[in-house]
């Protein structure tokens, strides 16, 4: 029967297939997003309730108050997203192409911290940099912090700890296009008396584009929108975008200009992406 | 940690009259004013307790013994009725957060009791909105011990809706090791050897109220122009990096394990983290601290008889003064006192417990209205979070 109303409805196969993810998308995407836009344009307070007021100002007084809040969440996010690529490369590469037998192993070393909570990891770095901890005093020893330095409440702190903690984000896209290309193409290139470096660049590396592409966005992405690194990592000082929204939702309890902020948020990272996607040309994404 | 405190609190019990060890005479002695209350219940389904009770408090606000929390255990020993103690409430506007979707859709919080400050805008804005349940006073005869300057709160008349838990006093606690005493808010935010190693408050009475009393202003009647110059003064010592976080309770670690050297905390905290870091000092600065009340109430949905009764238990001066003896914080049950003194005489001298007229006197209360004043409470959301 099925297979029957398929071939009548040869025009409907492809929604009824995609059916399921639009309805998915819709019911929790889409649905969300819509009561976000209706909070955002709400005005009132806790005391006495929030009315949507088509309160365009929300969107303003986001931009005027927290402009250095958002500056500092993208230098902070691409700062961090540099940082792991320049990380999970070459160890994604070597994983690709010298682990061997080992390449699971090693793969599941990546991924292991993921095993712990998020808050947990990031309060481990809390442990591991406090000023009385090993890094402080070795770093301390060697003089590269001056006495009575400290990692902890610093801006280094809270990009250390976004490095780290979506550093797997980066890494496995990178190893899986690694991992898909094919040896003897490199072989090729050095037939061709390429030196390492030169085949590298030339071949390796742009091969590599997609993960290079996937990886960044899956770490600047939600690096922009943390809050907790900040937070337990921070100083008052070093507070990101997520900080304030956080703090509108959850201590103010002001839906409409924390909803006015994520949506400014979303839009400025939708437009960076879309900038980013022609930059590197869009087919880079897919590979 | 826990496992020092408590050594300290039952050698402490133990040398002042061994009656740790006649917990079963001490439940004797004291049945008669807690069972009188429950005694009238049981035949309507409102007076049944419940299996479990679930509270939710501050850390290091209650007994503690081998993990445990002997006060809670005899409760359940008297009445049967577990309870479920969590301490999730790190500072009040989180804590409400935490509840209010819940509150706000009328649904359950999952919660029978749970403690908030009074000079924060939440618990009246819980009783406005009709957000908490009425006490059933029927079960909380004990009520006659509350002190006579706690019965008639302005934003709950009658305490109709809450009971307090514990008074206290917001000043400032150092690391005698690693300073010397930190007396002032002007040292606390100015001395530059002490630079990104304090610690202040997200409360924002608790700050507000020690920085305005700093500047000579009265925290009790705030003005825009006190309120912006104590803003200013804080906002100057937080860009110039001498504030290294804004706190909850969380700031009690920080101390402890010296990434903070100074800090506002408080009163019966630092008593407590004491028996892990003897070096660890607390007084009310010298130009005036802050005095506040932390209140039981029981959020819509929780069960108000089991909650009345737990509250006439903690109501019997006896268990009062047992809870006080560990958490050193000032007591609201009358006849706490002479119980507490009976059993570690020493304590009668704690200035904490038993506030000196001097130092009561030193210690002032937030102007009420500033709670609510949305602009106030915006701008300082911001400070601590941005």
């Amino acid at each position: 029967m099925g297979f029957g109303f398929l071939h009548r409805h040869r025009n409907t196969t492809p929604y009824l297939l995609l059916a399921p993810g639009l309805l998915f998308l819709g019911v929790f995407f889409l649905v969300p997003l819509g009561y976000l836009a209706y909070q955002a344009l709400q005005s009132g307070n806790i005391d006495f309730g929030y009315q949507f007021t088509w309160a365009w100002s929300n969107f303003s007084d986001a931009v005027r108050g927290y402009g250095g809040q958002f500056e500092r969440s993208f230098a902070y996010a691409g700062i961090a997203t540099a940082l792991a690529l320049l990380v999970s490369y070459p160890v994604a590469y070597w994983i690709a192409f010298r682990g061997g037998r080992w390449k699971n192993l090693l793969l599941l070393c990546i991924v292991a911290p993921f095993f712990v909570t998020y808050l947990i990891r990031t309060l481990a770095w809390e442990t591991i940099l406090a000023d009385h901890g090993l890094v402080v005093r070795t770093l301390t020893d060697i003089h590269i912090l001056s006495p009575g330095g400290r990692l902890l409440a610093t801006g280094t702190a809270v990009v250390a700890g976004i490095t780290y903690n979506f550093l797997p984000f980066m890494a496995l896209p990178l190893y899986v296009s690694l991992e898909q290309i094919d040896p003897t193409l490199i072989e090729a290139a050095e037939d061709l008396y390429a030196s390492k470096w030169r085949a590298f660049f030339r071949v390796t590396f742009p091969l590599s584009l997609p993960g290079v592409v996937g990886g960044t966005l899956l770490t600047f992405i939600p690096a922009a929108g943390d809050f907790i690194n900040a937070q337990l990592l921070g100083s008052p000082t070093n507070h990101m975008i997520g900080n304030v929204i956080n703090s509108k939702y959850n201590e103010l309890i002001d839906y409409p200009a924390a909803a006015a902020m994520s949506f400014i948020l979303m839009a400025i990272i939708v437009a960076l992406v879309l900038m980013y996607a022609r930059a590197v040309g869009s087919e880079k994404l897919t590979g | 940690m826990t496992d020092r405190i408590s050594r300290r609190v039952f050698l402490r019990r133990a040398a002042a009259s061994g009656s740790i060890l006649t917990v079963p005479g001490l439940l004797a002695a004291c049945g008669g004013g807690g069972g009188g209350g429950g005694g009238g219940g049981g035949t309507t389904e409102a007076h049944k307790l419940a299996k479990t009770l679930h509270f939710s408090n501050w850390t290091l606000y209650i007994d503690v013994k081998n993990h445990g929390h002997p006060s809670l255990d005899q409760f359940q020993k008297k009445y049967g009725v577990h309870v479920d103690y969590r301490e999730d409430i790190n500072d009040n506007a989180s804590f409400f957060s935490k509840i209010e979707p819940d509150l706000a859709r009328g649904q359950s919080t999952g919660r029978d009791i749970i403690v908030m400050t009074d000079n924060s805008r939440y618990p009246a804005l819980l009783v406005k909105k009709g957000w908490v349940e009425k006490l059933d006073k029927s079960a909380i005869p004990n009520i006659k011990n509350l002190v006579p300057q706690q019965r008639n709160p302005s934003w709950d008349p009658g305490r109709e809706h809450s009971l307090p838990w514990q008074s206290g006093f917001t000043g400032i606690g150092w690391n005698e090791k690693l300073t010397n005493p930190v007396t002032s808010m002007g040292d606390l935010l100015g001395n530059k050897k002490l630079k990104g190693k304090v610690g202040l408050l997200t409360e924002f009475s608790d700050t507000l109220a020690l920085v305005m009393a700093y500047n000579g202003d009265d925290p009790s009647k705030i003005t825009d122009k006190t309120f912006n110059k104590a803003i200013s003064v804080i906002q100057r010592s937080v860009n110039a990096g001498q504030v290294r976080q804004f706190y909850g309770n969380d700031y009690a670690s920080a101390l402890s394990n010296g990434d903070l050297v100074a800090t506002m905390a408080w009163s019966g905290d630092i008593v407590q983290l004491q028996a892990d870091n003897s070096h660890l000092k607390w007084q009310l600065p010298n130009d005036g601290g802050d005095i506040w009340t932390d209140n039981m109430l029981i959020p819509k949905g929780g069960d108000v008889y089991t909650a009345s009764v737990y509250m006439n238990f903690v109501y019997d001066p006896k268990i009062a003064a047992e809870i006080e003896d560990y958490v050193n914080y000032v007591c609201p049950v009358l006849g706490a006192k002479e119980a507490l003194v009976k059993q570690d005489p020493a304590i009668a001298k704690n200035p904490l417990i038993f506030p000196t007229k001097q130092e009561l006197d030193n210690a002032h209360t937030i102007d009420p209205t500033a709670l609510n004043n949305e602009k106030y409470q915006t701008t300082w959301q911001n400070l601590i979070s941005a």
